[in-house]
């Protein structure tokens, strides 16, 4: 709904009363999910020019030049609300529209991944609503993906207790193409207007209005909309098809807002005018209301703007498909959105005044409970760290996650080198190009510190992308919160942006697409501030893909230096002493070092492996390499450079910018170290003893069998087979 | 010598058995929309992976309906060899070319992941290069692979040498006899849930190690180059 104030501003605009459907539109682009008006002003200044990006945020999807010719298009979106309430449809309508983002720009989708978030799975009360949306949500996104032949290469999940009766659906997606195939967006006087895909309906009718606000107990199931993924198939083939004969003069995909957005951004886009006849839309129900027409948010609908002498070449197309399609208009004048029904107007609107709605101005305030993290707590010492190590294992936010990637197609296509589960996924574009990406997110450090968690999240995710070979040369980033209009909530929204600010310049990597998503609360509480950061990189050559699996006669190194940096980190929480402590502080310019040493060991060849070390800190990453290459491990505790005061906090700091690396070059590896002034050492060797022993100065601190870790790191397979 | 690859909507492995067998195996392949009459031209048949008509009522039945289809059983019985890969294997046993049936995986979830497999017959146009029990890695994606058949017809099947693939170590969707692939009695007509086309270069393989699987074009390869010759 309107407020007050937008109402005034639109009276005043407008110079006349608007007309019932021209309150509905302009309600469905002024939406917070359409108009970004409590964000835009931020998210204007962040940093997304590159010598790679052809097309920055802002449009359906970024598009970044990898060379050859060749071009990548990525693009994130989350379907949060709709799969709180009905998780399989939420989910896999959630992965229908990022793809129609991509094809949107004349590019085939070749990769998806998902960030999800849910409430833990063990938690008595709460953990079968919270089951029922991960298995729904994950079957969502299985059966759609799997359906149109797009492979699921990776993603991140994390279980918070702050997604309590909710979760988040974050789908990123990354397309191929050639440069001089991507569709430019113009269109010119007479052009038609096409309406391509489902028929509209009565399914997800004022969705983007839904999603503008908190979800409350009367769950709105008819506001999600209806999966089709065989159509979606369709219309991937044809668009492409269509964009190779040349016939797409301007596209966009119906999402959103429905018909109501998509005409008003389009013509806004194409800079034109637009006359629509709504009796022309292909309908499916006959006592569907022009109203409805305008703001349905049925799926798989995509629109075109095609010009009159290559109509019957796009009919021909999209006709062997067997795709239904309707002429709904023409391209005429400037800036105007003109809707008819049967030839009688029912709305006239300026499409400059409809997708620039009024600015939200929010206040912004320190939360309170950052004060907490000042009361100094005193740690008991914890006796049994081969226990710890067991917990945290067997802690889904840690542990193996085949249960989610086996039901995902994840080789459809023959491109998927790394698989997910690893650093990174890589991606074959050619045999001497491949993309790497990544997916990462810490609800528990933004919550505890918005600034730092969200320079971790950056940290983190760039940070697995190189350590597959590749360098980072673009970021989206999704960020996800409760009510702006909370000034604690919007202010941990602001520290977040500053941080990428921060980050991205510094390392001179763009941001190449986003998405601001606020309301995501329920009637408990709003979750935490949970923003995902997707990370793009580029690997030069085959020899270049790297993987985490050691191997026999492997030295193991640390590059990074441990501190006790414990604030939000898995062991607190697995104690009970997560809101306690700072968080781990991304020092950028070491940050940058680190890594730009780990690329140049790579394309030396002096690596054999190297895994990231973050949730669940050294500890869990050295277990991690010993169940990747079913190889025993043996570590001296003392040789990690660090500065902490037990070996507790030692092993399970989530410290960033460290990573574990392997090579069977020690000498060799050692003297390109030297003159880098990086925190390095050997820390010990991959054996043949089928365990992960940990000791320091000789007295043991971890040894357990590689049998028993796997069991552990089994766990989510169990918890979610079993029942 | 030519082979085609059947495409109908919703089919999505096509490009991906296009691209192997033009750029890795070295055979001749083109694409047939599934609205094409005539297939005389090809030499071979594969009808590749995917979710033809989104896999509505039951995987591979509304693609079995085709009019091409009548035109492939007419190919099946003059030995033409045929391969139906994952939803190409269900369109198959949909047609009737294949005995048995397929159906939801035992565990009601859709299973993508490498395992093993062994040959039992190497005497079809897609075996021909393999050793008798040869294991093959190989992976499998699917949500209805489990093959089911009534049990007096297994020994049939045994004694017409038509299970030309089994599971090994595991079954991973509950298939009778832990059946990955059958023929047709004459041996030219194959089904095989298991994807051998995402098997058949080594940098897709789990840590780029080198599958054995890629044998099944060029075991085809092998075939037709001596049909085509004599």
């Amino acid at each position: 709904m309107l407020t007050k104030s937008e109402e005034i501003y639109l009276l005043k605009k407008l110079g006349r009363q608007p007309n019932l459907l021209e309150i509905d539109m302009i309600d469905a682009e002024w939406s917070e999910h359409c108009s970004y008006k409590s964000s835009r002003k931020y998210i204007k200044s962040l940093p997304s020019r590159g010598k790679r990006v052809i097309v920055g945020p802002g449009y359906d999807a970024g598009v970044l030049d990898i060379g050859d010719d060749d071009v990548i298009t990525v693009h994130i979106e989350s379907h949060n609300h709709p799969s709180a309430v009905e998780p399989y449809g939420g989910a896999a309508t959630g992965v229908g529209g990022v793809i129609r983002d991509i094809i949107s720009m004349g590019t085939r989708p070749i990769a998806l991944l998902d960030a999800l978030r849910f409430s833990s799975l063990d938690k008595v009360n709460e953990a079968s609503k919270s089951k029922w949306l991960f298995r729904n949500v994950v079957k969502g996104i299985a059966d759609y993906g799997n359906c149109i032949g797009i492979p699921t290469v990776g993603g991140d999940i994390e279980f918070d207790d702050s997604f309590k009766d909710y979760c988040l659906v974050d789908v990123a997606a990354i397309g191929l193409g050639k440069k001089d195939q991507i569709i430019s967006n113009h269109a010119e006087d007479g052009d038609l207007i096409v309406l391509a895909g489902n028929p509209t309906g009565k399914d997800g009718i004022r969705g983007a209005s839904f999603a503008s606000k908190l979800l409350d107990d009367d769950e709105n199931r008819s506001a999600v909309q209806i999966p089709d993924p065989f159509l979606e198939k369709l219309l991937i083939e044809a668009t492409i098809e269509a964009t190779k004969k040349n016939c797409i003069n301007a596209t966009k995909d119906l999402g959103g807002g429905g018909l109501s957005c998509c005409l008003s951004e389009l013509s806004h886009l194409v800079e034109k005018g637009f006359e629509v006849e709504l009796s022309s839309v292909h309908t499916k129900v006959p006592d569907i209301t022009p109203n409805e027409i305008m703001i349905s948010e049925s799926q798989e609908r995509m629109m075109y703007i095609i010009n009159k002498s290559k109509m019957s070449i796009f009919g021909e197309i999209f006709t062997k498909y067997g795709i239904t399609y309707s002429i709904i208009g023409k391209v005429c004048g400037q800036d105007n959105l003109k809707i008819l029904y049967d030839g009688k107007p029912l709305a006239n609107l300026s499409c400059s005044l409809m997708v620039n709605a009024p600015l939200a101005k929010w206040k912004s305030r320190r939360p309170n409970y950052l004060d907490k993290l000042r009361t100094k707590i005193k740690l008991e010492k914890m006796g049994n760290y081969n226990d710890i190590l067991l917990r945290l294992l067997a802690n889904p936010n840690i542990g193996n996650k085949n249960w989610v990637y086996q039901q995902y197609d994840h080789e459809v296509g023959l491109r998927t080198v790394i698989k997910p589960g690893a650093n990174a996924s890589v991606i074959r574009v050619n045999d001497n190009k491949f993309v790497s990406i990544k997916l990462d997110g810490n609800s528990k450090h933004c919550y505890l510190d918005p600034y730092q968690g969200m320079l971790g999240c950056l940290s983190e995710s760039c940070r697995n992308v190189v350590c597959t070979g590749a360098q980072p040369i673009g970021i989206i980033d999704h960020l996800q919160f409760g009510s702006p209009e909370n000034p604690y909530i919007y202010w941990t929204f602001i520290k977040s942006i500053k941080a990428i600010i921060d980050f991205c310049k510094y390392m001179k990597i763009p941001v190449v697409g986003g998405k601001v998503s606020f309301y995501n609360e329920t009637m408990n509480s709003p979750i935490k501030p949970s923003p995902v950061i997707g990370t793009i990189g580029l690997i030069k050559g085959q020899a270049h893909i790297t993987n985490n699996i050691p191997n026999v006669g492997n030295k193991l190194f640390i590059l990074g230096q441990t501190r006790e940096e414990l604030g939000g980190s898995e062991y607190f929480e697995l104690i009970g002493r997560a809101e306690y402590r700072r968080v781990p502080k991304v020092n950028l310019k070491t940050d940058k070092k680190n890594r730009s040493a780990v690329l140049d060991l790579i394309e030396n060849g002096l690596i054999d492996f190297v895994h990231d070390c973050s949730k669940g800190g050294i500890g869990t990453a050295l277990a991690e390499l010993a169940i990747s290459g079913n190889i025993g491990i043996n570590i001296d505790l003392k040789k990690i450079p660090n500065r902490c005061k037990r070996d507790d906090f030692l092993l399970f700091s989530e410290t960033h910018s460290r990573f574990i690396i392997g090579s069977s070059n020690p000498d060799k590896i050692k003297r390109f170290m030297r003159n880098r002034k990086c925190s390095f050492s050997e820390i010990g060797q991959t054996d043949s003893s089928m365990s992960l022993n940990i000791h320091n100065s000789g007295k043991e601190v971890i040894n357990l069998s590689i049998i028993e870790l796997v069991q552990r790191y089994n766990t989510m397979n169990s918890t979610m087979d079993g029942i | 010598m030519r082979t085609g690859i059947v495409v109908f909507p919703g089919s999505n492995c096509d490009r991906d058995v296009h691209h192997v067998l033009n750029d890795v195996m070295g055979i001749n392949a083109q694409y047939i929309w599934h609205t094409e009459e005539s297939i005389d031209e090809y030499d071979a048949l594969i009808l590749p992976g995917g979710f033809s008509y989104g896999d509505r009522l039951r995987a591979g039945v509304i693609a079995a309906q085709s009019p091409i289809v009548e035109a492939i059983k007419k190919k099946a019985q003059e030995g033409l060899p045929i391969l139906g890969i994952c939803n190409g294997f269900q369109i198959l046993v949909e047609a009737g070319l294949l005995p048995g049936a397929l159906v939801k995986n035992v565990k009601l979830k859709f299973s993508c992941k490498w395992l093993k497999m062994e040959v039992l017959n190497v005497n079809t146009p897609f075996t021909n290069m393999f050793r008798l029990n040869e294991e093959i890695t190989i992976p499998i994606a699917h949500g209805e692979g489990r093959f089911v058949i009534c049990n007096d017809k297994i020994p049939e099947l045994k004694r017409n040498n038509q299970i030309v693939f089994k599971y090994k170590d595991q079954n991973p969707n509950g298939s009778t006899e832990m059946i990955a692939a059958i023929c047709n009695k004459k041996g030219n007509v194959m089904g095989l849930m298991p994807h051998p086309e995402r098997a058949s270069e080594p940098i897709l393989s789990p840590n780029q190690t080198k599958s054995n699987a890629g044998l099944i074009f060029r075991s085809l390869k092998k075939f037709l180059s001596s049909y085509i010759k004599n």
